[in-house]
């Protein structure tokens, strides 16, 4: 059970926790239309994470599957020693914010809250009590008496948190909340999503599509890619150390390197460098920050190259430069913003930054 | 944005319509109401509250129009029972079959009024299919005799007849509903019952309402069914309005029974539209 002094005993166990919930091989076909091929992932408790991937890549269905509003081909889903997969939905202690709300249209904000506590017949006073407070907790007591379609998208959103978190679930599924919002408003949501989930030490599996919420958002993020997980990790690791050249590239820009590895030496176009990476070819993804306008002194253990300046994107705070070698080679570089880049230019990077990644087209 | 002469082409022909066909035999079946009818059976011009004086005193007439209201809430309801069960079921459960058995419910439709009618008379007939059947398994050994020509055969005929008009509103409304709302009733821990009572029942009001009004409507006025099938008990307004405008020869009268009945549908159509409006969110 929660409750509202929590929030810092929360914060602290989600370090050290047990899992919540064991997905355990969990495969789904409609026809023969296969969405999901055997994902595995345990949620831990107080956990914020986040399944990202684009459309049609089985997230919702995954979210779908564990609020139990469709059942799975094959696998299992365990919640707290129990076999959550066999349950009907409303017997899981799961609750859903719906990516359009959901609400009740013919009951009041505040009967839309209190119907997840009306229908398990609690007493009136203390359904009074619990929406109360779960309004006053999202800041929509002003909006107790409307109606749902009396009041806007961000405010229904939060109606609609309200709603779910009321029944006090051990785990919120959130499905792409914020995709109705306009950007300003989702920004904020965001943050004020993930402060309310320190404070409620709930966990949260949220669903979305867009890599820089999911890497604003959570502890950890599940990449998952044609009903497959790309990866598992938290945003830091997955942006610096991305398993797949398909993370690399959906997480953020990459510059995608093909080399050679030969004798403890990686040849990539007319760029060398030692390195202990096993023999062979070998995929690397290098970050366009990662590369630098070279410095006239020539710091030692750097790779430098020189090449012409294609095109270039301003970005406010900082400049995506295009650059083209002599060979071919064709490099984005992440510079500070200034008017003056033009020609031939030599910038040089770190051999650690450049990254082995897997090739996700042959997986 | 469209122009003067394309506005005129467009609403002229159905406002004429309606007037010609319509409003002024309304207001003319008005005015008869006010008539009297001599003793050497001609109708005389006057103003005179005598017609209605009679519908509220005369037993056969209040009667008569209390027993059609009392039969066409029963047919309302059975249509009811029946239609909103087919509905849902189609609605919810039906899935790939949907269409199909849309189909289904739509078909009877097509087939004509009196068919229906007569097809009624061979089954529930003193020599019919039911009571031959009976008597074939020896259940009765004297054909029922209240099946046909009684309120009876008028009820179960005009539900038969009306009961696709209620299930269409209904259907309509059913398939409305958001199924994420069915899907959040669940989440929020509501039983399939629960949620067919506080979600699903509420947001399809509009469409009961509609086809309830559909079926007492059409079946208050109904005068065909009570003359085939419902013998001197089983007569309904209409009945009795069809005849002091032929044999009876009593304009008048028969035309403040209709203004009365008239009264009570526009009445009827008003009040439901209203409550409608009350249960319907969009």
């Amino acid at each position: 059970m929660l409750t509202r002094e929590q929030p810092v005993a929360a914060l602290e166990a989600s370090a050290t926790s047990s899992t919540l919930l064991d997905i355990h091989k969990i495969a789904k076909s409609f026809g023969k239309n296969v969405v999901l091929r055997g994902i595995s992932l345990q949620v831990a408790e107080g956990e914020f994470l986040t399944i990202l991937g684009e459309s049609g890549s089985g997230k919702t269905t995954l979210l779908r599957i564990i609020a139990g509003f469709e059942s799975a081909t094959s696998g299992e889903l365990w919640m707290g020693g129990e076999r959550l997969d066999r349950l009907p939905p409303y017997k899981r202690r799961v609750n859903t914010v719906f990516q359009h709300y959901a609400l009740f249209p013919h009951l009041t904000v505040e009967q839309n809250v209190g119907y997840g506590l009306r229908v398990a017949k609690h007493s009136a006073s203390e359904i009074d009590v619990q929406v109360e407070q779960a309004l006053a907790r999202v800041k929509m007591t002003a909006y107790a008496k409307s109606k749902p379609s009396k009041i806007s998208g961000g405010q229904q959103q939060r109606v609609a948190l309200a709603r779910a978190l009321v029944k006090r679930p051990q785990l919120l599924l959130l499905d792409e909340p914020l995709s109705a919002l306009d950007a300003n408003l989702r920004r904020q949501m965001q943050l004020e999503l993930k402060s309310l989930q320190r404070e409620v030490g709930i966990s949260f599996v949220f669903v979305t599509h867009d890599q820089e919420e999911a890497m604003v958002m959570s502890d950890r993020i599940a990449l998952l890619r044609a009903g497959e997980l790309e990866q598992v990790a938290t945003p830091r690791e997955i942006y610096s150390r991305p398993a797949t050249s398909y993370a690399a590239q959906f997480i953020g820009h990459t510059n995608l390197l093909r080399a050679d590895v030969r004798d403890g030496v990686v040849h990539c176009g007319s760029l060398f460098w030692t390195s202990k990476l096993p023999e062979g070819s070998a995929l690397l993804s290098l970050r366009p920050e990662n590369i630098e306008v070279a410095a006239p002194s020539g710091a030692s253990g750097k790779v430098r190259f020189r090449g012409k300046l294609r095109h270039k994107a301003f970005h406010g705070a900082s400049e995506l430069l295009q650059i083209e070698c002599a060979d071919g080679l064709l490099f984005s570089v992440r510079t500070e913003a200034r008017s003056d880049w033009q020609g031939e230019l030599e910038f040089e990077f770190d051999p650690t930054d450049a990254v082995p990644v897997r090739n996700s087209e042959a997986a | 944005m469209f122009s003067r002469a394309y506005r005129a082409v467009v609403t002229v022909p159905p406002l004429l319509w309606v007037t010609v066909f319509l409003l002024i035999p309304y207001a003319l079946m008005f005015r008869y109401s006010f008539r009297t009818v001599s003793a050497s059976q001609t109708i005389v011009h006057s103003w005179s509250l005598a017609n209605y004086r009679q519908l509220f005193t005369v037993d056969v007439y209040w009667q008569t129009l209390l027993r059609s209201m009392w039969i066409a809430a029963r047919v309302m309801l059975c249509s009811l029972l029946l239609g909103y069960p087919l509905a849902y079921f189609l609605s919810f459960y039906a899935g790939a079959k949907k269409d199909l058995l849309y189909q289904f419910v739509i078909i009877p439709l097509w087939v004509s009024y009196l068919v229906r009618a007569y097809a009624w008379m061979t089954i529930l007939g003193s020599v019919g299919v039911l009571n031959t059947l009976l008597q074939y398994v020896h259940l009765t050994r004297h054909p029922l005799e209240f099946l046909l020509y009684s309120p009876f055969a008028v009820v179960l005929t005009l539900t038969h007849i009306y009961t696709p008009f209620t299930f269409l509103p209904i259907y309509a409304s059913l398939e409305h509903i958001p199924r994420n709302l069915v899907e959040a009733s669940s989440d929020l821990g509501a039983s399939p019952a629960q949620t067919f009572w506080r979600v699903i029942f509420p947001l399809s009001i509009p469409g009961v309402l509609a086809g309830a009004t559909f079926a007492f409507v059409l079946s208050l006025g109904d005068f065909l069914a009570p003359l085939l099938l419902g013998g001197p008990s089983g007569i309904m307004i209409s009945n009795i309005v069809v005849s002091l405008f032929g044999a009876a020869y009593n304009w008048p009268l028969g035309a403040a029974i209709s203004f009365c009945m008239l009264l009570i549908v526009v009445g009827l159509l008003f009040f439901s539209e209203r409550l409608e409006k009350k249960w319907s969110f969009s």
